[in-house]
């Protein structure tokens, strides 16, 4: 394991965790300064192997078979400067009935020209875990562009669930495509949650498909826009298989001049097969509001306690 | 003259009468209870005293302490002391239960939170951690909701229907919140069906069709619950709508 740099310091506080998270050599990580891999560490039945590319980092990661990883892997991936390209790729495969949890903590908290592009390939085989949540650190100035891209395949009786939250600083631009594949029994679990401002652009379109029997997946999106913030959802869950299970759901709350557009899209080619969606737009629930208010709080007060709870 | 006087209150909705030239006047620190039934304007007249949207085109007037409210909003009536538990509580998605409470506590204090949750029959380790989200029952919301209402040590307390979804044992502590709630000095309505509800107030109004049937003394308006019938021209009488 690395020695943690001056850098790789900024990139874990940036994200909020203390430098001794990685000093445990239990906890797999890996620390990524724009293309400059600061740290890195393994444990048994996880293999990591990563290169720095010119504009970022390729890595390839495995879970061996009935693996369980026990702690928590936390990537770092970080831009402290203000302008730079951050490109990962990455690839992951969860073998038979192995089990992890991975944090990525995207730190870009000086951005005023800022990119950063993940592309993720994800093989999760029959029995495997692969639980997931993407935290987001951004600066208040609005100069990020995000655009996390994934392909999933979740085998029989699997299971994958990914967060990903940006709530700290300003969005700048966020273009999320996901897509997955579920066989049969496998659960499929995404959800974003995100918070714009300014004239951040929020896009997300994300893709289930639930082609084996009894499978079962939940598209969720949280986001709230203000200013003058926009947000494009398209989520599309199509059921395939009997007794395949989906759900679509959106909320979105708008304020000041803020935009927003959801689009889910439901599709069934089996007759045994049931998915339903919902989406609720535009300012926040009427009843929620006016229990905060017959208490007292004032309504801006009022309304950002709600916001805060849907993105939580 | 009562802290809260209802004077001669009209209110339409969707072009039916639903408040008729209501009068009800509450007394300070007192416990009145508004019973009728289904349908009498029970909700309708706690939704018309918060001033929530689609209840505030009334005619007629609503004195808080010898002040018009009419044209308050909602959280200005609550600023002023009135405060509504619904008859089916609002859920929140991923509002933790301490800041909800938290939200409409006035001066609060560590371990007040925990004090209240107990009161109202939750165990504190149980639920603190807990969203007040869909996850909870009915019953488990309607007791929070009490608990935010005891935290905001309100003047007026509007309750409706609390004992709904409230199993036997529990009901006891939502009458020892509604003492809480007196012994502070808190006037409270008690809006409900229930006879046991009733009984928990010292004055009592009986409602019918949006009109003031009867009021007095609880043990006059239990009478109505014994002959189970109201003194009244009931909806399906045509003429009731008409001017
Ligand atoms: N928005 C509305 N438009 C038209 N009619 C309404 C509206 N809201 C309520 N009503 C009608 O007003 C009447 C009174 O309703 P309210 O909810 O106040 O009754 P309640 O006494 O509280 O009854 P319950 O005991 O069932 O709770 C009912 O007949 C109801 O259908
Ligand atoms: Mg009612």
């Amino acid at each position: 394991m690395n020695d943690i740099t001056a850098d790789a310091k900024k990139v874990l506080s940036g994200a909020g965790l203390q430098d001794n998270v990685l000093k445990d050599p239990g906890t797999a990580h890996i620390v990524l300064d724009r293309n400059k891999i600061l740290g890195m560490n393994s444990v048994p039945g996880l293999e990591i192997d990563a290169n720095e590319l010119d504009e970022g980092m390729e890595a390839s990661i495995t879970v061996k078979e009935n693996t369980v990883i026990e702690k928590t892997v936390h990537l770092c991936f970080g831009v402290i400067p203000e302008k730079g390209i951050q490109r990962i790729i990455m690839d992951l495969r969860i073998e038979p009935n192995a089990s992890i949890s991975v944090l990525s903590h995207c730190v870009f908290p000086n951005a005023v020209d800022v990119r950063h592009i993940m592309k993720g390939n994800i093989d999760i085989a029959e029995g495997g875990n692969y639980s997931y949540l993407e935290k987001h650190v951004h600066s208040g100035k609005g100069g990020v562009r995000v655009y996390p891209q994934a392909e999933i395949s979740v085998g029989k009786g699997a299971r994958f669930s990914s967060v990903f939250e940006l709530l700290k600083g300003r969005v700048g631009l966020i273009d999320i495509d996901y897509q997955a594949v579920c066989a049969a029994e496998a659960v499929l679990e995404m959800t974003a949650r995100i918070s714009g401002r300014g004239n951040d652009v929020i896009k997300i379109n994300e893709r289930g498909h639930l082609r084996g029997e009894k499978s079962r997946g939940v598209l969720k999106s949280n986001i709230a826009v203000r200013d003058s913030a926009s947000a494009d959802i398209e989520n599309t869950m199509i059921a395939e298989a009997a007794y395949a299970r989906g759900h679509v759901d959106c909320k979105e709350i708008v304020r000041d001049q803020g935009k927003a557009r959801a689009v889910p899209i439901v599709e069934v080619r089996h007759p045994r097969a049931h998915i339903t969606h919902e989406a609720a737009i535009g300012s926040v629930d009427s009843k929620q509001l006016e229990t905060l208010l017959a208490r007292g709080m004032p309504e801006d007060d009022a309304v950002e306690l709600i916001i805060q709870g849907m993105l939580r | 003259m009562g802290i809260l006087e209802i004077r001669n209150i009209t209110l339409k909705l969707d072009g039916s009468k639903i408040l008729d030239d209501l009068s009800i006047d509450f007394w300070e620190g007192h416990v009145h209870a508004v019973v009728g039934p289904n349908g009498a304007g029970k909700t309708t007249l706690a939704n018309t005293i918060m001033g929530l949207e689609g209840y505030r085109n009334i005619s007629g007037d609503i004195i808080l302490e010898g002040e018009s409210i009419r044209n308050l909003s909602v959280d200005e009536r609550a600023r002023r002391g009135i405060t509504l538990g619904w008859q089916e509580p609002a859920r929140f998605e991923g509002l933790p239960l301490r800041d909800y409470i938290s939200a409409s506590s006035r001066n609060p204090k560590p371990g007040d939170i925990e004090d209240l949750l107990t009161r109202v029959g939750l165990s504190p380790s149980d639920y603190l951690d807990r969203a007040v989200d869909r996850t909870l029952s009915g019953g488990e919301r309607k007791k929070i909701e009490l608990a935010s209402i005891l935290a905001m040590k309100p003047e007026i307390a509007i309750l409706d229907e609390p004992d709904s979804g409230i199993d036997v044992e529990s009901l006891e502590k939502i009458f020892d919140a509604v003492r809480i709630l007196k012994k502070q000095g808190t006037t409270v309505l008690l809006i409900t069906h229930s006879q046991t509800v009733l009984k928990q107030a010292e004055h009592a109004f009986l409602l019918c069709c949006g009109r003031l049937q009867k009021k007095g003394v609880v043990s006059e308006i239990e009478q109505y619950f014994g002959d189970k019938c109201i003194p009244c021209d009931h909806k399906n009488n045509p003429d009731l709508n008409e001017e």
